[in-house]
């Protein structure tokens, strides 16, 4: 008992772990909370949602963003895409299954026209987290002050435009009445007529019906798949690893049982 | 047959002898407890971090242009790289939390105390090593915070005066952190700090297997011995102590393995997130934080804010940090108290180790955040209670009144 507690205290500076990144000037839907990251989804086992996720990264962000450190047969392979209908579908150009998966844009020219080149993504997910870059997809809106005509909520100024305008239709950033919430966490109210009070809060973002290809709830699933799949593509081996490690700790806990006993049977002659 | 061979063999080669006199009758206090543990996991973490460390070599491209990549390709291409990676960074970890508690261990119970001197300094160069290894390992896979790390460990040898400038670039063997660097930080990880590392851990238990062990009671327990001389208040080491051993490396390995398995970044203190994107000179993270276990250190490099005669205070910040790893060794010559074992020592000597492990842990936390003034000030207040510890110890040591220690140890 002593030796696990001592274990405990050991890793106990584990218990600590870092924050996310904050997103920025992003709203929540309420407009109460600026800067928090709406939940994205995570499941390594949902594979329709991570198929679809491969299917959106394929065709909307290959073009500029690369997976460099990862193979399209990996890629096929871990998410169960036949092979042949993976190479069909979501290989462009002359790329092999076993290639790494490179974008066909050259980080010199790409350099020229956005003043950066677009970031490989293979680890975005790590580094940024993924409700980071779930909220960051969904928060462009139109700014005419941009060269590129769109500005972003997480990411001001962002070089990047918004390629997903397509799905999502346009977003504009408005300005709305909101409740004003009281000390005791109501919403605050005319002392004399009991109406509701409210304010003028600005930053909420709002699609244009009909200008996308995609409902709302469509667009915002694809964008969770697609998180999804970036999230995969930061920890492929996630599954893998934590299968093998039920069974490593299985043996371990026979290992210490048996090796305690053992102990056990020593301790004797010690009087 | 077996007797024969033995006896041929021990002729030639002290294989008898040795066993004996490290395993079989090397005489270990009974009344040693839980964090007499710390120093045989080290030696355990130790054969982890040689292997992982082995197999890491056999995929790694020790280039500015390939390291981060191959790095990648352990994790994705090589058959269970992934394993050994999160091995090796796990171990790290596991290695510095084992160090910190194997060295209190010997500060709460006097294990530095005459006749182990010597047992203490050598010790205190295997954590000087092993901070070395860390550092030199943490630029390898150049991601950004590698890189941005080597980049202001390395600059305070700049802040020297006079030679700094010169003594920086020689260092670094460029005008600034390249390539070059890496590959001498990659020459000093895997073949001379190692080296060192592993000489100086077998000086280490040979200087013990010489005095023998300590124990929490700190009583001499060579003092009575039985007919055979034997120690009486002592067991043989194997398979006494071997088999309890086994079962706590057990234990251990089972919350190793939970996390190399299942938190394998350790939420961002195991691998940190910002090195999830290649080193660039160009772009200078957000904060730039070195891993926790060199923490205390770096709150004690900010706490100096500073110029004083003359000296900028980035210097004198680095001197502070430096005597704040240093000073360990000068524990024995510090330590005036007739007693060992904390459990005797007087109430002042009490006082100040608990003070000494409030200072180490809130600079701990203080070097892993952004500085505000406030922080600042209670980073250089902290310094100085961690640095009181050590300077006022010849008087609260000698001074004090301290409880009578009994003449063998004391099993509760």
């Amino acid at each position: 008992m002593k030796i696990v507690l001592f274990f405990l205290l050991f890793f106990s500076v584990y218990a600590y772990s870092a924050s996310g990144a904050p997103c920025g000037k992003y709203l929540s839907s309420d407009g109460s909370i600026e800067g928090e990251c709406a939940k994205s989804y995570v499941n390594a086992e949902d594979l329709p949602s991570l198929q679809k996720g491969a299917q959106v990264y394929m065709n909307y962000c290959l073009g500029c963003h690369s997976l460099k450190y990862s193979r399209f047969k990996r890629v096929a392979e871990d998410l169960e895409i036949p092979l042949e209908m993976f190479e069909e579908n979501l290989i462009f150009g002359d790329q092999k299954l076993g290639d790494l998966i490179y974008s066909s844009m050259q980080p010199k020219e790409s350099k020229e026209w956005f003043g950066n080149s677009p970031p490989d993504l293979t680890l975005e997910a790590g580094l940024r987290g993924p409700d980071w870059i779930y909220t960051y997809l969904k928060s462009f809106y139109v700014d005419n002050s941009r060269p590129l005509g769109v500005n972003n909520k997480v990411y001001e100024n962002v070089g990047m435009p918004n390629v997903l305008l397509e799905m999502q239709g346009i977003q504009e950033s408005v300005c709305k009445q909101v409740p004003v919430i009281s000390e005791n966490g109501g919403i605050k109210q005319d002392p004399l007529t009991g109406e509701f009070i409210s304010q003028e809060k600005c930053g909420f973002l709002e699609v244009q019906p009909g200008t996308g290809t995609l409902t709302p709830e469509q667009f915002d699933q694809s964008i969770k798949d697609l998180t999804n799949f970036l999230s995969y593509m930061t920890d492929p081996m996630k599954k893998e690893r934590e299968t093998i490690g039920v069974y490593v700790i299985l043996y371990l806990i026979v290992f210490t049982v048996l090796s305690y006993l053992l102990y056990r049977e020593f301790k004797k002659d010690l009087h | 047959m077996m007797t024969k061979l033995m006896s041929w063999l021990d002729e030639r080669l002290p294989i008898t002898a040795t066993i004996e006199r490290h395993l079989t009758k090397y005489p270990a206090p009974i009344n040693m407890n839980i964090w007499y543990l710390a120093g045989v996991l080290l030696v355990v973490v130790l054969v982890i971090q040689i292997i992982s460390g082995i197999w890491l070599l056999m995929s790694y491209e020790p280039t500015a242009e390939g390291a981060f990549a191959s790095i990648q390709y352990i994790m994705r291409d090589v058959e269970y790289g992934y394993i050994i990676r999160y091995m090796h960074t796990t171990g790290a970890s596991a290695f510095f939390a084992l160090i910190y508690l194997h060295m209190f261990r010997g500060m709460m119970y006097g294990s530095y105390q005459k006749p182990r001197e010597l047992l203490w300094v050598v010790g205190w160069f295997t954590y000087l090593l092993l901070c070395m290894l860390g550092f030199t390992g943490y630029v390898l896979p150049w991601g950004q915070m590698s890189f941005w790390a080597a980049q202001v460990i390395m600059s305070l040898f700049g802040s020297i005066p006079f030679i700094g400038e010169g003594l920086l670039t020689w260092i670094r063997g460029d005008y600034l952190i390249s390539g070059i660097t890496l590959n001498r930080l990659f020459a000093l990880h895997v073949v001379l700090l190692p080296l060192a590392l592993i000489a100086v851990i077998f000086v280490h238990i040979l200087a013990l297997h010489e005095v023998g062990s300590n124990n929490p009671d700190g009583v001499d327990v060579k003092k009575y011995k039985d007919e055979d001389g034997v120690p009486l208040d002592t067991k043989p080491f194997f398979p006494y102590d071997v088999m309890h051993d086994l079962y706590a490396i057990g234990v251990f390995l089972i919350f190793f393995c939970t996390i190399m398995f299942f938190y394998p970044d350790g939420g961002g203190y195991v691998i940190e997130y910002v090195n999830y994107e290649p080193a660039d000179n160009l772009k200078t993270p957000e904060h730039i934080v070195p891993s926790w276990y060199y923490t205390p250190f770096y709150a004690m490099l900010r706490a100096i804010t500073f110029p004083l005669f003359g000296l900028s205070a980035k210097f004198l910040g680095f001197v502070v940090m430096a005597a704040g790893i240093a000073i360990f060794v000068a524990l024995p010559w510090l330590d005036r108290s007739p007693v060992k074992s904390i459990r005797y020592k007087g109430v002042f000597s009490k006082f100040f180790l608990v003070l000494f492990v409030i200072s180490f842990l809130v600079l701990g936390y203080l070097g892993s955040v952004t500085p505000t003034p406030l922080r600042t000030l209670a980073a250089q207040f902290f310094t100085l209670t961690y640095f009181a510890y050590f300077f006022l110890m010849p008087i609260y040591t000698r001074y004090e009144k301290c409880k009578p220690v009994p003449e063998r140890v004391e099993l509760s």
